[in-house]
């Protein structure tokens, strides 16, 4: 449980790079056009510029790459899951190996790396993003991206406002967590021992109360929120004005040449 | 009513109870508070004074009666930003009232609600920071502060939107002696060096020996008000109410029925030992 208290949404690590110092909204709209890319690129050499591209922007970053493959962990399980099955159900072509019932030929070999090469990808741009941009920032970046959608009803403000609230309360909540699991444990419960099914249902005395106090938290939040003029993001101001800069118009632009040629190679 | 901040009139209130039931919380309650004076509410569990604070920034709306504030009729919808401006409420739960990440835009979240322009937003934070004593602080994230700390914070948010009255309902309740101190000395300083208006709820006794004036509420109604000399003097049954007397006026008390005439304005040490010696 120790480890729970150092869990931070998206891992940010701070740092003075060019891509730590970017706009969020660049960078957001950077990562866009380079998702659409991903989807947009056909070939195998497409997909090795795209990655010689984020290798540079990486190293750029001065991240520890350990640090980021740490992040890319949990994901890896998945793309595994993608390439087996890719690789067992994707028929077609000549057939490498036969095993019983089971074969693996040639197009699922092929759509199995292709898919995996591009759902890795998609994962490291993304991540590379989210490790250099603060939380507050990234909010702030995507109540600026949703504007455009207000006619369309999308509540980008409020959308960012549930993910700064998220931010302010996850380290009480969890350390709330800890007290309630702790008084639990004094009064005899078993959080350690047994199977998956058994521990989850061990949660329940710690989640429980929990949840009670966060609706209640919310609820005193709401109250304390409206008797501070809170009401919607219409006509709101931030006092947090983020300067656009030459960098971040460079940033993008040159991000979308690359991700027009990528693709262009391609074709 | 041309100096009163705060103008109540048979004020009223009653919370539904599921079905037909109603609760009554208030119950013609009249009162006025004028501009500058340190108020403090005190009456026991469930008579009514969260209820009443609610009242003063137009929270919550009266069944019957009137609420004014600076004039205005916390009723009249067009109103209700300009109260809730004119009038901050400061609520027990310190953590429960932070909004943002860092102390900063917190402070600035009231300011950022009302449209106010970014460099004015910086500049009132930073004042409203200084007088709360929390500008090196400025940047921290708001659960690694105490209690104290963090209400200090929440005080800060609401002094920066420029109030002419602040409500704190049981601002101490959940800190530490230490906290405890914090909190009331920058309340008292912002009443007397900043002009603010203050209706301070309270269960501590002790608190309410600053004010200007103790109103007690019973049972959704204003049992009775006055001065904390007249409230304390002893000739007021408090316990019957459910309440303590502090420490200094109860000695006064005590030393009166065994004989000494001990003045009943006693309200502090000095007092008593200027009395006594
Ligand atoms: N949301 C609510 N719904 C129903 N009844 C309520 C609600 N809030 C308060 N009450 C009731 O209204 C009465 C007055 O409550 P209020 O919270 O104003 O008292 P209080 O003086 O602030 O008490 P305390 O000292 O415990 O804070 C109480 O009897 C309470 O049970
Ligand atoms: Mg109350």
């Amino acid at each position: 449980m120790s480890g729970m208290r150092s869990i931070t949404l998206g891992h940010y690590l701070p740092g003075n790079s060019i891509l730590h110092r970017l706009d969020p909204r660049a960078k957001l709209m950077g990562l866009l056009i380079l998702i659409a890319a991903l989807f947009l690129i056909k070939t195998f050499s497409g997909f090795f510029y795209f990655g010689l591209f984020f290798v540079l922007t990486f190293v750029s970053s001065r991240l520890p790459w350990r640090y980021f493959m740490r992040g890319l962990k949990p994901v890896l399980y998945i793309v595994f899951f993608t390439l087996i099955l890719h690789f067992l159900f994707t028929k077609g072509g000549q057939v490498f190996w036969r095993f019983g019932p089971l074969t693996i030929e040639e197009n699922g070999v092929f759509l199995g790396s292709f898919m995996t090469l591009r759902l890795i990808l998609l994962v490291i741009t993304t991540l590379l993003v989210t490790l250099t941009t603060s939380p507050i920032a990234f909010a702030d970046g995507i109540e600026f991206l949703l504007r455009p959608l207000r006619v369309f009803r999308v509540p980008g403000h409020e959308i960012a406002m549930m993910m700064t609230i998220a931010l302010r309360f996850i380290p009480t909540l969890m350390e709330e967590s800890d007290k309630i699991r702790k008084a639990q444990m004094a009064r005899g419960a078993d959080f350690e021992s047994g199977n998956i099914f058994r521990r989850a249902r061990n949660l329940v005395p710690l989640l429980v109360p929990l949840f009670v106090s966060a609706f209640r938290r919310a609820d005193d939040l709401a109250v304390a929120m409206e008797s501070r003029c809170y009401r919607g993001g219409d006509n709101r101001t931030k006092m947090r004005q983020q300067q656009v800069t030459c960098l971040d118009y460079l940033g993008v632009f040159t991000t979308c040449g690359i991700a027009a040629a990528i693709v262009l190679t391609g074709v | 009513m041309s100096n009163s901040i705060i103008e109540t009139v048979q004020l009223c209130y009653e919370y539904t109870l599921g079905g037909e039931k109603t609760l009554r919380a208030l119950d013609n309650v009249s009162l006025q508070i004028t501009e500058g004076e340190y108020v403090c509410l005190i009456g026991p569990n469930g008579s009514g004074k969260s209820t009443l604070a609610r009242h003063l920034n137009a929270l919550l709306l009266p069944a019957a009666g009137d609420v004014y504030v600076d004039g205005l009729l916390t009723g009249e919808e067009k109103h209700r930003w300009e109260i809730r401006r004119r009038v901050g409420l400061v609520f027990q739960n310190p953590d429960n009232q932070i909004v943002a990440t860092t102390v900063e835009e917190d402070v600035a979240f009231g300011l950022e609600n009302m449209g106010i322009d970014p460099p004015v937003i910086r500049r009132r934070v930073k004042e409203a920071l200084e007088l709360v004593g929390m500008s090196t602080l400025a940047q921290h994230a708001p659960h690694l502060l105490s209690g104290g700390q963090k209400q200090r914070v929440a005080i800060a948010g609401i002094i920066a939107m420029r109030p002419r009255c602040l409500v704190l309902d049981e601002p101490t309740a959940m800190l530490d002696p230490r906290g405890r101190r914090e909190v009331l000395a920058t309340i008292s300083m912002l009443n007397r060096q900043e002009k603010v208006t203050v209706v301070h709820i309270t269960h501590f006794m002790e608190e309410t020996l600053e004010a200007d004036r103790i109103i007690v509420m019973d049972r959704g109604k204003i049992a009775c008000s006055g001065t904390p000399a007249e409230i304390f003097s002893g000739e007021l049954d408090l316990e019957s109410l459910g309440m303590d007397m502090p420490a200094i006026p109860a000695l006064a008390r005590a030393l009166r029925e065994g004989g000494l005439p001990v003045p009943p304005n006693t309200l502090d040490v000095d007092q008593l030992v200027d009395y006594l010696c």
